[in-house]
């Protein structure tokens, strides 16, 4: 076991790739000199040279678009997107482009392409560099979608993705990338397919994603101590959905919240809580709640941005009450 | 120093050939025009005549090794590129034997076999995916070019801007084409554009460009072989801006009210198909059995297409989903680590 953070693991999962396969490349605004808007790429540059690591002008459609296009032409390029607020720029490359061209094309072109970006608030950074638009891509079909919450996922998905013969979302939550822990030598590739029980419980299971995941698990922490063993599933992939996963546990405890960073109105939750009705309905003993956040634009104050994004506290509440009403 | 033009055999033979491939694009569009009133081809159809001369000229410099990101005014480059008028035809009835197995109709020919990417039907859209693939050869140390069409629609997107300025900034091999037809649907150049030299935006991010007569077939012809060359040679993009008209609306759904019967007709003298066969006509290079042969083969072709495309099947509606994403096993990456 070696001690790194979330950063380190995207920094070592890049290394690895560029180094196993002549065909990836890297490219986006500041990703070589700079060394990456959140120094997750840094030393690349001098290792790999500008050829593979492409500081990118500020244009978003075109580097997006050249990315499918090489990935139409062979290559495995990876993408940086600085954050998902600016991913807007290139969604008409993302949403007619990537995801149609396989389906379009009558199966003739694949499109390996891997998209990263930072998403999510926390750092008191406003309305226009704060927001999680994960639902957005989740609701594309053509594309899959995935975000790391653990050390593990951070260093893997990356090679997993690169070996996907269709384009690949990977979000990062801004907030994790400081996260600490311990990661086994030799980590490499792991499932893009699954969510996973990060904690097992019997009485509410809690679903989350990326940064939200560890809100949720602290609060797990919280009920455990009023007795209340909630399980906590970690998403991972945000398409498709791992509905299998999700069931099991839900049948299992009979409850469950939904912790999710985007807006309430049209959300990833929203739609998980909408397939646990239409598949467990009968197993349910309480409506199925939901964290999400606040239907505002992100503010600057910290203590703005705290009410305005899922916590522990909110989370707790949430469970107590799906109690509350049933006794 | 490569003399450009010489490559240009102005002999009757490939003479017509480029008739030829004007009139077939000419007579299968025409076609469509009576198969969409026929309730055969359905959604949008966007033609191409008038413009023929751009795509067939062109096409002739244009190596198979090199790739080809076009629009969704795409029929007469698909036909010019190679691709059979009858998985063409079958496309637009959307067949399973259409190019795209009929998923894309018109707007979204692709094929695989001439690199042939689209049919893009975002205007502009089509431009970075072009960059990319030059990328992607230049990486690779590959010799080949990437031609990417266009209309003149596609200078006002921001795609536009970018593309061209990535593409000189990284000294990628991309043989921008504009087929200028002088509107963007209904929207006159002088209306859309505070610089209607299209060649100076191209020449504002360094990239060498060039005004050509988009009704002359040799004139393009010519003009693309220097280009392609220059491409080849420097590993350079370059710009070709091909001043044409299109003869007919924008779309079947078109009244054309925003142009002139006049102005269109003042075009039409310019036909790039009447232009080439009078002056090989003058030149003696084309004999009077000729257009009669010509034409009759073109219909035979034509013909042969539709019943091809008649015969087709339908994709099996159990297929709807098939090709949205690659079928794969679930967690098989993981096992096979």
């Amino acid at each position: 076991m070696t001690t790194t953070t979330y950063r380190d693991a995207v920094r070592v999962a890049h290394r690895e790739a560029l180094q196993r396969d002549p065909r990836v490349f890297l490219m986006g605004e500041d990703v070589g000199r700079y060394g990456g808007s959140y120094a997750c790429t840094k030393g690349l540059i001098e290792e790999f040279g500008p050829e593979r690591i492409r500081d990118t002008p500020l244009s978003e459609v075109a580097f997006v678009g050249a990315g499918i296009g090489a990935a139409l032409a062979g290559m495995r390029p990876i993408v940086e997107i600085m954050t998902v607020n600016f991913s807007m720029l290139a969604l008409d490359q993302i949403v007619n482009n990537a995801a149609t061209i396989r389906h379009m094309s009558g199966g003739q072109f694949s499109i390996p392409l891997v998209i990263r970006m930072a998403t999510g608030a926390g750092r008191q950074v406003a309305a226009q560099h704060s927001h999680s638009l994960e639902s957005w891509y989740a609701h594309v079909p053509g594309i899959r979608v995935v975000a790391p919450a653990t050390l593990a996922d951070a260093r893997g998905m990356l090679w997993t993705a690169l070996e996907d013969p269709d384009p690949v979302v990977i979000f990062e939550h801004a907030m994790l990338y400081s996260l600490e822990g311990d990661l086994p030598e030799g980590s490499g590739s792991v499932d893009i397919d699954r969510a996973a029980v990060l904690r097992p419980g019997r009485d509410v299971t809690l679903i989350a994603y990326s940064e939200n995941l560890h809100k949720a698990l602290a609060a797990a922490e919280l009920l455990a101590q009023d007795r209340i063993e909630a399980e906590v599933i970690d998403l991972r992939t945000l398409r498709p959905l791992d509905d299998a996963t999700i069931m099991t546990s839900v049948r299992k405890t009979r409850r469950a919240v939904v912790v999710d960073e985007g807006w309430r109105s049209g959300s990833l939750a929203a739609e998980i809580a909408a397939r646990i009705m239409e598949q467990a309905f009968y197993d349910l003993d309480a409506p199925v709640g939901r964290v999400c956040s606040e239907e505002v634009p992100i503010p600057y104050p910290k203590h703005l941005e705290d009410a305005a994004i899922p916590q522990p506290h909110k989370i707790v509440a949430t469970v107590k009450n799906l109690f509350g009403s049933h006794g | 120093m490569i003399d450009h033009a010489s490559k240009v055999h102005l002999d009757r033979k490939h003479l017509l050939r480029l008739l030829r491939e004007m009139l077939r694009i000419r007579r299968f569009e025409e076609r469509c025009v009576e198969l969409y009133s026929g309730g055969k081809i359905r959604g949008f159809l966007h033609l191409y005549i008038g413009e023929e001369a751009n795509a067939v000229g062109a096409m002739q410099a244009i190596g198979p090794k090199d790739a080809v990101v076009t629009t969704y005014r795409e029929h007469g480059h698909a036909l010019a590129r190679g691709i059979s008028a009858r998985a063409l035809m079958a496309e637009m009835f959307g067949k399973m034997e259409g190019t795209s197995r009929g998923r894309g109709g018109s707007m979204h020919v692709f094929d695989a076999a001439t690199r042939f990417y689209g049919g893009n039907a975002i205007v502009a859209g089509g431009m970075p995916l072009a960059v990319g693939i030059a990328l992607a050869a230049k990486m690779r140390g590959e010799r080949n070019i990437t031609a990417c069409f266009f209309g003149d629609g596609a200078v006002a997107e921001g795609a536009f801007h970018e593309s061209l300025n990535l593409a000189s900034l990284w000294k990628l091999p991309v043989l921008f084409i504009c087929e200028n037809n002088r509107y963007a649907m209904g929207t006159a150049i002088e209306r859309a554009q505070a610089q209607i030299d299209l060649t100076k935006h191209a020449e504002s991010y360094a990239i060498r460009a060039e005004a050509v007569d988009g009704m002359d077939v040799v004139a393009v012809e010519v003009a693309t072989h220097r280009a392609a060359d220059l491409v080849r040679e420097t590993g350079e993009p370059y710009f070709l801006e091909n001043r044409t008209y299109r003869f007919r609306a924008h779309s079947m759904y078109d009244p054309e009210l925003y142009r002139s019967k006049a102005e269109v007709e003042e075009w039409k003298k310019r036909d790039p198909i009447t232009l080439l066969e009078a002056w090989m006509r003058d030149s003696n290079l084309l004999h009077p059995e000729d257009m009669p042969k010509l034409e009759a083969e073109v219909a035979a072709e034509i013909d042969d297409a539709v019943a091809f495309a008649e015969a087709g099947q339908w994709e099996p509606v159990a297929d709807l989903c098939k090709d949205v994403m690659t079928v794969r096993k679930v967690g098989v990456l993981e096992a096979a680590k």
